[in-house]
């Protein structure tokens, strides 16, 4: 079957930061994205987890988009305004997706 | 003294306190008990609507008068200046940098509704009224101490400019709304309103709020753990005295607008407890640089067991001694 070469950014980030980022992202251009729930972790600011939590503060979230290559500068840039000063992962990898025209 | 004392074993040995223990007891010892974030919601969701409500029923049963305009002026008068006196405070006896210590004094400038919510509850099993607008003071006390803390941290040229999606996630955070938005339902229907509903937001309240608390303890718990080292024996000597100067100065507030002593002792509960559900989420948007863990280990971890067990009896005898009853 044919496929398409996309990439796929994978932004964790504090879910206080979590609609400026999707803000951020939509005026660049990237409006398809997924959001999850991340349950727990531990990282330089030390371990964290979900439960219990009634506060937006302690939580992460990770969201998800597959773009086209060419359109990857642009949701870096918007996304690193928004998250160069919070706790956070910026993971790039490569994917194939089957519909190209989505992205 | 000894009245303070006899209070405090009283509180030691309430169901309230005890669940707060088993929680912190669990999380220190490393229990698998948890509460899942979705339960722990619903119980503060509860909680502030149950409270809201009742504060509201009380305001249509008694009426209002001028001290309701009175005590929302000092509830924010004192929510805007306790965080200089906590920075203050802060940098007297600890080596805490100038953000760090902004961040913190933010958290004690504004409230715990959950201590809040424990202190009625106390008032009520010793059969004290409490002026029923004390739920909308409490609200109004919420953001002033971030717009102070972030004042704090500018003048060094630390934190983020205040943008419009931060003022409307501050005044407009889910628990200020819950608790304004019940209080006026509770005000719009009245005492035939709580005859509906009753059963729901009254009996359960205490069993409700036992679970709350045992979810604060494993919090709390967590937290001491997680922030072991992050914060010295100076800030948490800040913990402990904090609080008590907080409730001084809403003792004074409270004696000059006349409050009850169940109000008093109220107002020296909302002076003297630290945030760590509004704040902590609004210092993580503006001063990401500021270490969570500082600040979430003193409120949660030191200053919310200090006015659970001890706080709430002392704060009680005060009010008790100073404007009577």
């Amino acid at each position: 079957m044919q496929t398409h070469a996309a990439k796929r950014v994978e932004i964790t980030i504090e879910r206080v930061m979590q609609s400026r980022l999707t803000d951020a992202l939509s005026a660049a251009g990237v409006t398809g994205y997924t959001i999850l729930p991340v349950y727990g972790g531990s990282g330089r600011s030390g371990p964290w987890s979900r439960s219990g939590q009634v506060s937006k503060a302690g939580g992460m979230v990770q969201v998800v988009c597959i773009i086209r290559p060419d359109r990857l500068d642009a949701l870096l840039e918007s996304a690193f305004a928004v998250v160069e000063r919070h706790i956070g992962v910026v993971c790039i990898t490569d994917c194939d997706v089957l519909r190209a025209e989505r992205f | 003294m000894s009245e303070v004392l006899y209070l405090a074993g009283e509180n030691l040995i309430s169901p309230i306190v005890l669940s707060f223990a088993l929680g912190l007891i669990a999380a220190l010892a490393r229990s698998d008990l948890s509460i899942p974030e979705a339960a722990a919601k619903a119980l503060s969701i509860y909680l502030l609507f149950a409270i809201g409500f009742k504060g509201g029923v009380s305001v249509a049963d008694h009426g209002i008068d001028l001290s309701l305009g009175q005590s929302l002026v000092a509830g924010i008068v004192l929510s805007a200046i306790t965080p200089l006196i906590a920075f203050l405070l802060l940098q007297l006896l600890s080596k805490m940098d100038r953000l760090n210590a902004a961040a913190v004094a933010g958290h004690y400038g504004s409230i715990s509704i959950v201590t809040f919510v424990a202190a009625t509850s106390v008032l009520e099993n010793r059969g004290l009224s409490s002026e029923g607008y004390m739920v909308a003071v409490a609200a109004a006390m919420e953001a002033p101490a971030i717009l102070s803390a972030l004042w704090l941290a500018s003048r060094d040229g630390s934190g983020k400019k205040m943008d419009k999606e931060l003022w409307r996630e501050i005044f407009l955070n889910g628990s200020i709304v819950l608790l304004i938005g019940s209080f006026l339902i509770g005000w719009i229907t009245g005492p035939k309103g709580l005859a509906e509903i009753d059963s729901f937001i009254v009996a359960p309240f205490k069993g409700v709020l036992c679970l709350f608390l045992l979810d604060m303890g494993l919090l709390a718990g967590r937290g001491m753990k997680s922030g072991r080292g992050a914060v010295g024996i100076g800030a948490i000597a800040f913990g402990i005295l904090m609080p008590i100067i907080g409730s001084l100065l809403g003792l004074l507030c409270a004696f000059l607008l006349g409050l009850s002593v169940g109000g008093s002792m109220l107002l020296m509960v909302l002076s003297a407890s630290a945030s760590y559900i509004a704040v902590p989420a609004a210092m993580r948007v503006a001063l990401p640089e500021a270490n969570p863990s500082i600040y979430l280990t003193l409120s949660l971890g030191v200053t919310f067991p200090f006015n659970l067990v001890l706080g709430i009896p002392l704060y009680l005898t005060l009010a008790q001694a100073f404007i009577g009853g």
